[in-house]
């Protein structure tokens, strides 16, 4: 086997169970974002941007639609010989296993996978976060600092709360205290939950805590690691990021790329966002329609009025129908003179002609599950259980 | 599938004026997201063909950069797979003299194949077809050759093959571009035939030294092979022409044709960019258009097809017309009626109106490092 100087674990296993209904088939991960993109594009994207070439993707909740997704990550240019992409199911012991499990037991589970390519650093990423990140100038840093392990980092705004470890760092950005709990942090730095692990070290930690039911990176590894007086460095990170937790982060994020000039573009020639998209045809928009900061997709068509919103591709909007402030995923029907206002409507649903869904008040968005199927004049203004079924055809 | 493909690239299209400079008519943008070889390649993997190769010569660089892999329409294959065909310098020749000459040129790829049929297509065409059922068809009149063929209706029918068909549907009469036309029925370009049938025949035009398939083989044989006539239904569109493909684009345009295509099954596959979704400004009014990824739109678009990466400004009209790959159409521009070539730059408040049918726009992007 060819050796490579770093490798990539890309943690992809989490459900995201505070998105509701949107992650009741599909692992956060998978989740569609900007329209034709998936939340692991970034991260995977990022990775191959940052010349890494070779990646264990650890699944968990659902991972069907995720390893489809990937399948042998011919987007990304990682269906490779030696190396690439490779999908690593984890047997798990929870069920649901998202961050409070334990984030480090898949990848001691993994080993034998990592250790096939000998590498001098790992890297650790998790999968569903929407940013743009060169983890070579990360690398760039561990090396000058002379690290055993760097931790990825960012300022919590004022108010903002802290969903991670938080750290106490000297001038040098050597990590002086390293506080898992997030109840009480002992600064406004942030970890981002991306390390970078000299292999050797992290093996010896991970094999330390074989026997640990629920085995953590900042619960466990991170403090083993400064217990033995190792250097732990937090590389900062000002650029942007978002974690979408919540259905609501998930709408907002999506409606901030409508704007003019988003904080995260697309559209730039350097650092391209890779997926994996089956549908090529062009948008198209009929006569007499009004589509106005708005992001189409491949294969939508739009016949009624979209506005600052995101449509997937697939997606139609009929005669009359209105789209407002919404994020509507892959392939959903909204029928003639249907009202859709601050909605996030997951892939596949149909809104029945006249309906109404969301309200244009600020009352919060609403959410429509996968699949759905609103009949004819329904008014959903706040939804977050699935309706209907699957039988029927669209109207 | 019992047949491999061969698929007639080369041709130079001289009625595409000035947009046959940058490339040959098989690597058109078609209709937004598309190249015209996709409809040839699509149809034979969607028919379960495994070997195609393409015959290019005039121009093939765009055409052999999208076809610089072949995983896209799952021909990336063990066995099997796509080969490009350009022609080799060799003791007797460099270069296709016509289209039974190319074929004759690669008489060790056909010799080389097991399968027992052979599909031939032209580059240019956009259609959908299950090669299966024409093979089908072959086999149930006992042909010999099997030419596709269509009813037209426009009025450059003469640019065509016309063909006329008795009541088996066997071809009686076959002309090539004639003054005055005798039939609706035109010739497609996609014949099948067997391929010792094809190795024999193109054999004996290289002893004659004869050159064209249409001419040398299809008429000259006419009336001694058995040459039926497959009529084919569905939507059918070449670009031969400027017109012809300002037309098939606009075609699209067409909720029947966009269904067609886009939605039904089977898929037309292309090669796959990384393009974001298209984008729409506060100030875009948008109508009757297509609007490809990539896509920054400000201005004013009607009836038109707008290819990847085109921006937009703002204030611009864009009317009947078709914008290729990656154009920059600065502020306050007016375009109707006009095709502009892709990669083109044009200057905020630059206006083009295509008087006498349809303008070609070629600007030169002088930002772009060349």
């Amino acid at each position: 086997m060819i050796r490579k100087e770093m490798i990539a674990m890309l943690l992809a296993g989490g459900q995201g169970s505070q998105l509701g209904i949107l992650t009741d088939n599909v692992a956060k991960s998978a989740l569609s974002f900007g329209g034709k993109y998936r939340i692991i594009d970034f991260p995977l994207s990022n990775l191959v941007n940052s010349g890494i070439d070779t990646i264990g993707v650890l699944t968990q909740y659902r991972p069907l639609r995720l390893t489809s997704h990937i399948g042998i990550g011919i987007p990304w240019d990682l269906d490779r010989n030696s190396g690439g992409v490779a999908i690593l199911p984890s047997s798990g012991k929870g069920v649901d296993s998202d961050w409070i499990t334990g984030t480090a037991g898949p990848v001691a589970e993994y080993i034998d996978y990592i250790d096939q390519y000998d590498p001098d650093y790992v890297l650790i990423v998790p999968a569903d976060r929407v940013y743009k990140m060169d983890y070579e100038v990360m690398l760039d840093y561990h090396i000058a600092l002379d690290s055993d392990v760097t931790v990825a980092s960012m300022r919590v705004p004022e108010g903002g709360s802290v969903s991670s470890a938080t750290m106490l760092i000297d001038a040098y950005g050597v990590v002086e205290k390293f506080e898992p709990d997030t109840a009480c942090p002992c600064s406004n730095l942030e970890s981002m939950r991306t390390y970078l692990f000299d292999w050797q070290l992290l093996k010896k930690a991970l094999l330390m805590f074989k026997e640990e039911e629920v085995l953590d990176f900042e619960k466990h590894i991170i403090p083993q690691f400064l217990k033995e007086d190792r250097i732990v460095s937090a590389y900062e990170w000002n650029g942007y990021y978002r974690d979408v937790p919540t259905a609501e982060e998930y709408w907002k994020a999506n409606l901030e790329l409508v704007g003019e000039r988003p904080e995260l573009s697309f559209y730039e020639k350097f650092w391209t966002i890779y997926t994996n998209g089956e549908n090529l045809a062009p948008a198209y928009i009929a006569d007499s329609c009004n589509v106005t900061n708005a992001l189409l997709s491949e294969g939508s068509e739009v016949y009624g009025v979209v506005e600052r919103s995101v449509i997937g591709p697939g997606t139609v909007v009929s005669e009359g129908a209105v789209v407002r402030n919404s994020v509507i995923q892959e392939d959903c029907f909204v029928a003639k003179g249907a009202v859709v206002e601050n909605a996030v409507i997951a892939r596949g649903s149909t809104i029945g002609s006249g309906a109404v869904i969301g309200s244009g008040e600020g009352s919060g968005i609403c959410v429509i599950g996968e699949d759905s199927i609103i009949p004819d004049g329904a008014v959903v203004l706040r939804q977050t259980e699935k309706v209907g079924g699957k039988e029927g055809d669209r109207p | 599938m019992r047949a491999i493909g061969m698929i007639l690239a080369g041709g130079n299209g001289s009625r595409m004026r000035e947009l046959q400079n940058r490339r040959t008519v098989a690597a058109m943008p078609i209709a937004g997201s598309y190249r015209a070889i996709d409809f040839a390649l699509s149809n034979m993997s969607n028919s379960n063909i495994q070997k195609v190769g393409v015959i290019t010569q005039y121009n093939a660089r765009s055409l052999n950069n999208h076809l610089s892999s072949s995983k896209w329409w799952d021909l990336g294959r063990k066995r099997g797979g796509l080969y490009l065909l350009p022609p080799a310098v060799t003791g007797e020749s460099w270069w296709y003299k016509g289209t039974a000459d190319a074929l004759y040129q690669n008489l060790s790829f056909l010799r080389n194949s097991r399968e027992q049929y052979v599909v031939i297509a032209s580059g240019d065409g956009v259609y959908k077809i299950d090669y299966n059922d024409v093979v089908d068809f072959h086999v149930l009149k006992g042909a010999d050759i099997t030419v596709v063929c269509t009813e037209y209706t426009g009025d450059d029918i003469t640019r065509f093959g016309i063909l006329n068909l008795d009541e088996d549907a066997r071809i009686v009469g076959f002309e090539e571009k004639p003054l005055v036309t005798k039939s609706n029925i035109i010739s497609t370009g996609i014949y099948i035939l067997r391929r010792r049938l094809l190795i024999q025949l193109l054999e004996q035009c290289r002893a004659e030294d004869r050159t064209d398939f249409v001419r040398d083989v299809l008429i000259r044989y006419k009336d001694v092979k058995k040459i039926y006539g497959y009529k084919m239904n569905r939507y059918w569109s070449n670009m031969a022409s400027v017109e012809s493909y300002y037309r098939t684009n606009m075609d699209f345009l067409k909720p029947e044709v966009r269904d067609y295509f886009f939605r039904q099954y089977p898929a037309i596959y292309s090669k796959k960019d990384d393009n974001p979704p298209a984008k729409f400004s506060a100030d875009s009014r948008v109508s009757n258009s297509l609007i490809s990824s990539g896509c920054i739109i400000s201005g004013t678009v009607e009836d038109s097809v707008i290819f990847k990466k085109v921006f937009v400004g703002k204030n611009c009209i864009i009317k009947n017309s078709i914008i290729l790959n990656d154009v920059y159409i600065g502020d306050n521009a007016i375009i109707e009626n006009c095709i502009v070539e892709s990669r083109s730059m044009l200057q905020p408040g630059s206006c083009h109106k295509g008087e006498n049918g349809v303008e070609i726009v070629i600007e030169k992007n002088k930002m772009r490092v060349t």
